[in-house]
């Protein structure tokens, strides 16, 4: 039974939670004893009020796509994978392996090769999980969790004591060949005439983020495997009764999310750092979950709440320079809108379908 | 031989200390998990629980006022946890996920907001830390080889949170396995609705499992902040709460069980500080990386049943829908 209409569904309930989740960090603001007005002036001037400033909000916003993505199409077939991190972590090492180890005469070439590389070894990472859970139903969620450590203390080994050149002292690969440097936002517009920020770090795999967006919107609504992962999360036993094997489903999607996760790295290893260091997740991952609730799940919703929380990294980043508050505000905010788009839902959805059930009462009774 | 002992000691009580929050944690998690309501928020509330704790131990001076402020910020997060999984049936593990991102934010904002020191409290001197405590006759049973030495140098002299720690473990079992409370809280997690059906309330029972999950993450959080170390850094619990968790796994749900294996777990990480001595007594160089990614894999192996199958609670993790 439709108990709201489906307008209420995608943008009034997700809207009343954004506000709760706005008005909640606005009293946090309050306590520590600082003007949350003009932490959100701050805030926009200093992610969208510059080039400079939406090159770093279009950067972030391209980290969250992809992981947002990711944790959509598991959230699907009713797979919680919470091992972005560590699945964008391996796709980083796959790039770090392919732009090091092969010599690539043109960064297109490269892009192409190194994406591969990423989505193969993210994969790798989320097959483990995936056929432990079809195969012998260890919980996703936990095998996921325990992945993400798993791969930080692998990528920590690498980085500390095989990748690092040896005459350096940071635990990183050497700096990346010129050859593989992606064009930044800069570079593409400079040709029309646009004049972007130079020193902004988005790039060209924006472009591939919203392709990715697009391929996932056709994979999920208008493919075969799309109605099969759908059905799966629908009901288990029903798609199974359909004739869908759960096994091949559950790896198949974990495949796909741990791909779009690993792609996550392009953006971050090739296109900003130019070399694989520690930590050059920084938490992406993880908003993706939160990017993928508030986006109900839906390309178009990802790809907005992505520039939503792109905004607020880069506007955090700027109230941490600006003002005495700092960047964890951020992730209270993250916590806030998983809380209430995710945990919460129903104590928002609650009062909102009271309030349409009266309106119908009402009108049916006139 | 007794530099050996003295090494043993040294790496055995400091797996002791390093087991303890593990220890409280896990237990915690057990109460949670048995009662149907998974949480894999136990990371944030020992987060919580220990900024919280270390800041009122530095701004009383008290470490029993410390103790009880991280006790209650632990159990704030433990309502917040409940409302979701309990009142709105909401996602348990979207909300654990959610506490934990609260918790790690909310310190250091708080932190910076008190104490503007980059995200940590002052150190704590004094009465505003735990300090060791002496078993009786420490002193005078130390003279005894082996047996008085074990006694006094690895027994004796810890905090009054380890023992507290140690003492849960029969307590929750006698809690779990031998009172009608405990009985109650093992069905609710297994058949809620046969619960139900005797008359007795469903969310009331959870409620009481999630409440002690945070008393005892609030204990968990305290010690590492005023009992392990000297004061609150910026994620100081550093995956404490997912390594209990693993260890939950690990021990199948079980009290004695999850002695065991955060002892072990523990002992991983004692060995991680000082992997000089593997060298020293086996002559072969283990990565550290290893070291402290070895609960994880051992975790995983358990939960892929390929040795024992780890079974959780068969409720776990669904809310409760009476009119079904």
């Amino acid at each position: 039974m439709q108990r709201i209409p489906q307008w209420a569904d995608i943008i009034l309930v997700p809207f009343l939670s954004l506000v709760l989740a706005a008005f909640i960090s606005a009293l946090v603001i309050l306590a520590i004893g600082q003007d949350p007005l003009e932490a959100v002036n701050l805030m926009i001037t200093g992610a969208l009020g510059s080039t400079y400033g939406w090159g770093y909000t279009l950067y972030y916003a391209t980290n969250f796509m992809f992981t947002g993505l990711a944790v959509s199409v598991a959230f699907h077939a009713r797979l919680f994978n919470i091992g972005g991190e560590g699945q964008a972590m391996l796709g980083g090492l796959g790039i770090a392996l392919a732009v090091l180890f092969i010599p690539w005469p043109h960064w297109s070439i490269a892009l192409l090769g190194a994406s591969l590389m990423a989505a193969l070894f993210g994969a790798l990472w989320g097959y483990i999980p995936a056929i432990l859970q079809a195969k012998r139903g260890s919980h996703i969620v936990i095998t996921t969790i325990m992945f993400n450590f798993i791969a930080a203390g692998l990528l920590n080994y690498l980085l500390v004591d095989v990748l690092r050149p040896p005459t350096s002292m940071d635990p990183s690969t050497a700096s990346f060949p010129e050859a593989t440097h992606l064009p930044t936002l800069h570079e593409i517009l400079a040709p029309f005439g646009i004049a972007f920020s130079k020193a902004a770090p988005a790039n060209v795999t924006l472009l591939i983020a919203l392709a990715a967006s697009l391929l996932v919107w056709i994979l999920i609504w208008r493919t075969r495997l799309g109605y099969a992962i759908r059905a799966f999360g629908e009901s288990e036993s029903g798609a199974k009764y359909a004739g869908i094997n759960p096994v091949r489903i559950t790896v198949v999607t974990m495949l796909i999310s741990g791909g779009l996760a690993g792609l996550m790295s392009i953006n971050t290893t090739m296109g900003e750092a130019e070399r694989l260091i520690l930590n050059s997740t920084e938490g992406a991952g993880f908003i993706g979950i939160a990017v993928a609730l508030m986006g109900r799940s839906h390309p178009v919703g990802v790809v907005l709440a992505s520039l939503l929380f792109g905004f607020l990294y880069q506007g955090g980043a700027e109230l941490a320079l600006w003002m005495s508050i700092p960047r964890e505000l951020i992730v209270v905010i993250q916590a806030l809108v998983i809380l209430f788009t995710g945990a919460l839902d129903n104590m928002v959805r609650m009062p909102v379908e009271a309030l349409f059930s009266a309106f119908r009462k009402s009108g049916a009774s006139q | 031989m007794t530099e050996m002992l003295s090494d043993l000691i040294t790496v055995l009580g400091s797996t002791m200390r390093l087991s303890t929050p593990l220890l409280l944690a896990c237990l915690a998690g057990l109460f949670s998990e048995r009662a149907g309501i998974f949480d894999i928020g136990l990371e944030g509330k020992m987060l919580s629980a220990a900024f919280f704790s270390a800041a009122l131990a530095a701004i009383t001076g008290s470490v029993w006022m410390g103790l009880a402020a991280g006790i209650a910020a632990a159990l704030l997060l433990s309502v917040i946890h409940g409302l979701a999984s309990v009142t709105f049936r909401g996602n348990q593990l979207i909300s654990g996920v959610a506490i934990n991102f609260l918790a790690a934010g909310m310190t250091v904002l708080v932190a910076q907001s008190w104490f503007k020191q980059g995200g940590r409290t002052p150190s704590l001197v004094g009465d505003g830390r735990f300090n060791g405590i002496d078993l009786p006759f420490a002193d005078a049973l130390g003279g005894i080889p082996i047996f008085g030495t074990i006694y006094r140098d690895l027994l004796s002299g810890h905090s009054i949170l380890v023992y507290v720690a140690f003492l849960m473990v029969p307590l929750t079992w006698w809690v779990l396995y031998r009172t009608r409370f405990g009985l109650r809280l093992r069905a609710v997690g297994e058949a809620p609705e046969a619960v139900d059906t005797a008359g007795i309330s469903v969310p009331m029972l959870r409620y009481a499992a999630i409440a002690i999950c945070g008393v005892l993450c609030g204990i968990a959080g305290a010690y590492l902040a005023t009992g392990l170390q000297a004061g609150f850094v910026k994620d100081m619990t550093a995956g404490r709460g997912y390594i209990a968790l693993a260890a939950l796994i690990f021990a199948k749900w079980r009290p004695w069980y999850a002695l065991l294996s955060c002892l072990l777990f523990g002992f991983l990480q004692a060995l991680a500080l000082r992997s000089d001595l593997i060298e020293k007594y086996f002559y072969f160089k283990v990565q550290i990386q290893l070291l402290d990614v070895l609960p994880y894999i051992l975790t995983v192996i358990i939960l892929a049943g390929f040795v024992g199958k780890a079974i959780p609670p068969r409720a776990g993790g669904e809310p409760y829908v009476k009119e079904r």
